[in-house]
C-alpha cells in the first residue's frame, strides 16, 4: 500500500438547477491526510463521494494518481470508502464482512480469511471476527468498517463523518487512532468532517467549503493563522472578524487587548460593552459588542489569561476599548461581511 | 392539607396505571382471542375430532376409530411403487403448489426489485402498487371466467397467433389446462409474494449496496450476496402465503382445469358433498399436517421471529 495522489480539476456537481459542488480544483499530494471541512450542504460529502465514484461528475476530471479515473468504477480507482453509518453487511459476521470485497474480486478462501484477519488485527478487533454487526457497540462497527475498506489495498482511502456517530470521549480516542493508522499504512486519507476540531487534529491539509466552492486550502496552521475570507475565520473558530477603514480584517480572539474605559474608535482600536464574562478555568472568555458597527460585525469574543483578568477584572455592562497590534490583523478577502454568517458562538470552539 | 392530599393522589395515580395495565391488557387482547377461539380452534378441534368418528349410513356417532384414514390410505402401501388415488392427488397438488411458487417467487422478487430500487419517488412507488393490486378489485371467480374469451379456443390469443401466422390450428393447452392453472395461480398470487419481499427490501440500507459495489461487486454479486440474504424473511413469508393457498385451493383448479384436474380441496369438497364427513375431515387434517410441516421446514431457513 502507498499513497496516491488526488487531484480535482474544476469538478462540479449539478443535480438539475441546484449546483451541489461548483467548479472545485484541488490537489491532494499523495499519503496526505486531508479534511473537507464545512458546515452541512456545502458539498464536501458530494466531492467525496465523487472521488469515490458513487457519483459522477456533471464537469471537470478527476485524477488519482496519474490515471483520470472519471469514467472508472469505485473498485477500479484503487480507491475505498468508509461509510457514515458504516454500512456492515448485517447478515455476515466481522470475518466475512471484511473478507467480502476479496471474496467478490475472487479470492480463494483461504487466502481472503488470512487478509482478513490480518486487517481485523491491524484494528484491533480480531477477538470478534465471528460476531455479527449488531453484537458489535458503535465503536467496534467503526473498527470494523475501516478493516473492510483497508482491505482491498487502496491507496486512497475515503472516510465520511467517520466520527460522528461516537459519543465524544470515544471520537477522541478513534481520531488518534486513525492519525496512527494512517502514518502507519502511508496511504493518503480524505476524511468529510463538520467539526473545525477534528480538522485541525488530524490533517495535513485542511479543505474548507462553502457553497459548493473552496473557500481555503492549506495547513492547519495556515488557515487558523491566515484566514483568507469571513467565512473560513469565523468557521474555525477563534477569530473575530472586524470592519477596518482598509475592509474586513480577522483578529484572533487572544489578541485581543483589552482596557477601561471607552476610547475613540482607531483603526487599530474600538469601543466596546462586556455583555457576558465566562471563567473557562485557564482563560476567561467575554463576549463584546461594538460601540458603533454594522451588526454582522458587531459582536466580538476576547479571551484573556484568569490571572490577568483577576488582576484587573471586567464587568458585565462595563465600557472597554479593545486594542489589537497592526500585526495581529489579517485582511480577509471578502469586501462585505457575509449576510448569512453563522452566529460566532456556534461555532466558537 | 391540600399539599398532603396532592402527595396521596399522586401515590394512587401511581399504583392505579399499573394495576390497569395488567387487567387492560387482556380486556384487549379478549376479542381478537375470542374471534380465534369461535372461528378457527373450535372448527379445527371439531374437525380433527370428526375425522376419528364412526361414519354409517348417514349417522354420525361420537365413537373414536381410524376407518376414514384407513379408506383415504386403502391399499397404497400395497400398491407402490404405482401411485394410489390419494397419493396421485397429494402428488399432483404439490406439483401445483410448487410451480406457482417458483413462477410468482421470480415474478414477485423481479417486480419488488424493480419497485424498491428503481423506482425513486415514493407517490410513483405507491402509484405502482396500487396498480399491482387492481387484480383484487373484482371477485376471483370472475377475474378467472375473464380468462375464457383470452385463452379460448376462438379467443384472442388463438386468433393473434392465427393472424399473425404462428400457428395454423388453435392452441388446445391454453385453457383448462394445468397451464391455464398455473396462470391463474400466479395472476392472483404474485401480489402476496411480492408484498413481503418489497418489505424486506424497502428495509435494506441503500448504502450497502453502495458498500458492495465499492467493494468490487458487480450487480449481480450485489443481488446475491447482499439483496437475497436480506429478503430472505420475506421471501420465506411469501412463500408461505402462496404455498398454503394453493396447497388448499379447489376452486382455481376447478374452474381454470376444466374440472379435469385433481387437487386435494377438490377431492375435500367432493367428499363433503356426498356427505363422507369423516374422510373429509381426515384428507383436512393430513392436508393441514403436511402445510404446517412445508411451513416449519421453511421456518427453519430463516428465523422469521428474529427477523422481523
Amino acid at each position: 500500500m502507498h499513497g496516491a495522489s488526488v487531484e480535482l480539476m474544476s469538478v462540479s456537481k449539478r443535480y438539475g438547477t441546484a449546483v451541489a459542488v461548483d467548479a472545485v480544483d484541488l490537489k491532494i499530494p499523495g499519503g496526505a491526510y486531508c479534511c473537507l471541512l464545512g458546515p452541512s450542504g456545502c458539498g464536501k460529502t458530494t466531492t467525496l463521494r465523487m472521488i469515490a465514484g458513487h457519483e459522477t461528475a456533471s464537469d471537470g476530471s478527476l485524477l488519482i494518481g496519474p490515471r483520470e479515473v472519471g469514467h472508472l468504477p469505485p473498485a477500479a480507482r484503487g480507491t475505498a470508502m468508509m461509510f457514515q453509518s458504516y454500512a456492515l453487511f448485517p447478515h455476515l459476521n466481522c470475518l466475512d464482512n471484511v473478507a467480502f470485497g476479496p471474496r467478490m474480486r475472487g479470492v480463494d478462501k483461504a487466502t481472503r480469511q488470512r487478509k482478513a484477519r490480518e486487517m481485523l488485527a491491524l484494528v484491533r478487533m480480531e477477538g470478534f471476527a465471528h460476531r455479527l454487526p449488531a453484537q458489535l457497540s458503535g465503536g467496534q462497527q467503526q473498527r470494523v468498517a475501516l478493516a473492510r475498506a483497508l482491505v482491498t489495498e487502496p491507496s486512497v482511502l475515503l472516510l465520511d463523518e467517520p466520527l460522528s456517530a461516537l459519543d465524544p470521549f470515544l471520537r477522541i480516542q478513534v481520531r488518534a487512532e486513525l492519525k496512527r493508522l494512517q502514518a502507519e499504512l502511508g496511504i493518503t486519507f480524505i476524511h468529510v468532517t463538520h467539526s473545525q476540531e477534528e480538522a485541525m487534529a488530524l490533517s495535513d491539509l485542511v479543505v474548507v467549503m462553502n457553497h459548493g466552492r473552496i473557500e481555503q486550502a492549506g495547513t492547519p496552521r495556515e488557515v487558523f493563522s491566515r484566514p483568507d475570507t469571513a467565512f473560513v475565520a469565523r468557521f474555525i473558530g477563534g477569530h473575530n472578524v472586524i470592519a477596518t477603514p482598509g475592509g474586513l480584517a480577522a483578529v484572533r480572539v487572544d489578541r485581543m487587548r483589552l482596557l477601561h474605559g471607552a476610547g475613540p474608535a482607531t483603526p487599530l482600536s474600538l469601543g466596546a460593552r462586556v455583555e457576558t464574562v465566562e471563567y473557562q478555568g485557564s482563560f476567561v472568555q467575554l463576549r463584546l459588542r461594538a460601540l458603533d458597527a454594522v451588526p454582522s460585525t458587531a459582536e466580538l469574543f476576547a479571551v484573556m489569561p484568569d490571572d490577568a483578568f483577576a488582576a484587573r477584572p471586567f464587568a458585565v455592562g462595563d465600557t472597554v476599548t479593545a486594542r489589537w497590534e497592526a500585526g495581529d490583523a489579517h485582511p480577509l478577502r471578502d469586501a462585505q461581511p457575509p449576510a448569512d454568517a453563522p452566529a460566532l458562538e456556534e461555532l466558537t470552539p | 392539607m391540600d399539599g398532603a392530599g396532592r402527595v396521596s393522589g399522586v401515590k394512587v395515580g401511581d399504583a392505579r396505571p399499573v394495576r390497569r395495565g395488567r387487567g387492560a391488557a387482556y380486556w384487549q387482547a379478549a376479542p381478537f382471542a375470542l374471534l380465534f377461539l369461535l372461528f378457527f380452534i373450535v372448527p379445527l378441534v371439531l374437525t380433527v375430532a370428526v375425522s376419528f368418528w364412526r361414519f354409517d349410513d348417514y349417522v354420525l356417532t361420537p365413537e373414536l376409530n381410524l376407518d376414514a384414514y384407513r379408506e383415504m390410505f386403502e391399499g397404497c402401501i400395497d400398491r407402490l411403487p404405482s401411485l394410489c388415488v390419494t397419493f396421485a392427488t397429494y402428488l399432483s397438488t404439490l406439483r401445483f403448489a410448487l410451480m406457482a411458487w417458483a413462477v410468482t417467487l421470480v415474478l414477485g422478487f423481479a417486480i419488488a426489485y424493480f419497485l424498491a430500487f428503481h423506482v425513486r419517488s415514493v407517490p410513483m412507488q405507491m402509484a405502482l402498487f396500487l396498480l399491482c393490486t387492481v387484480p383484487f378489485w373484482t371477485s376471483n371467480i370472475i377475474r378467472m371466467v375473464a380468462w375464457v374469451p383470452l385463452l379460448g379456443r376462438n379467443g384472442l390469443v388463438n386468433q393473434a397467433l392465427q393472424g399473425v401466422g404462428a400457428t395454423d390450428a388453435p392452441l388446445d393447452w391454453l385453457l383448462y389446462s394445468e397451464f391455464s392453472v398455473v396462470l391463474a395461480f400466479v395472476h392472483l398470487y404474485t401480489l402476496f409474494m411480492m408484498v413481503p419481499i418489497f418489505n424486506s427490501m424497502a428495509r435494506i440500507d441503500r448504502s450497502l449496496l453502495e458498500a458492495a459495489r465499492d467493494a468490487g461487486a458487480s450487480s449481480w454479486q450485489t443481488l446475491w450476496n447482499v439483496v437475497i440474504p436480506l429478503c430472505k424473511p420475506g421471501i420465506v413469508i411469501g412463500s408461505i402465503f402462496v404455498l398454503t393457498i394453493v396447497m388448499g385451493d379447489f376452486v382455481t383448479v376447478g374452474i381454470m382445469g376444466g374440472q379435469q384436474i385433481a387437487s386435494i380441496g377438490k377431492v375435500i369438497q367432493v367428499q363433503m358433498s356426498y356427505l363422507q364427513f369423516p374422510v373429509a375431515a381426515a384428507n383436512a387434517v393430513v392436508l393441514l399436517g403436511i402445510v404446517l410441516l412445508m411451513i416449519w421446514a421453511l421456518t427453519k431457513l430463516v428465523d422469521i421471529r428474529r427477523e422481523l
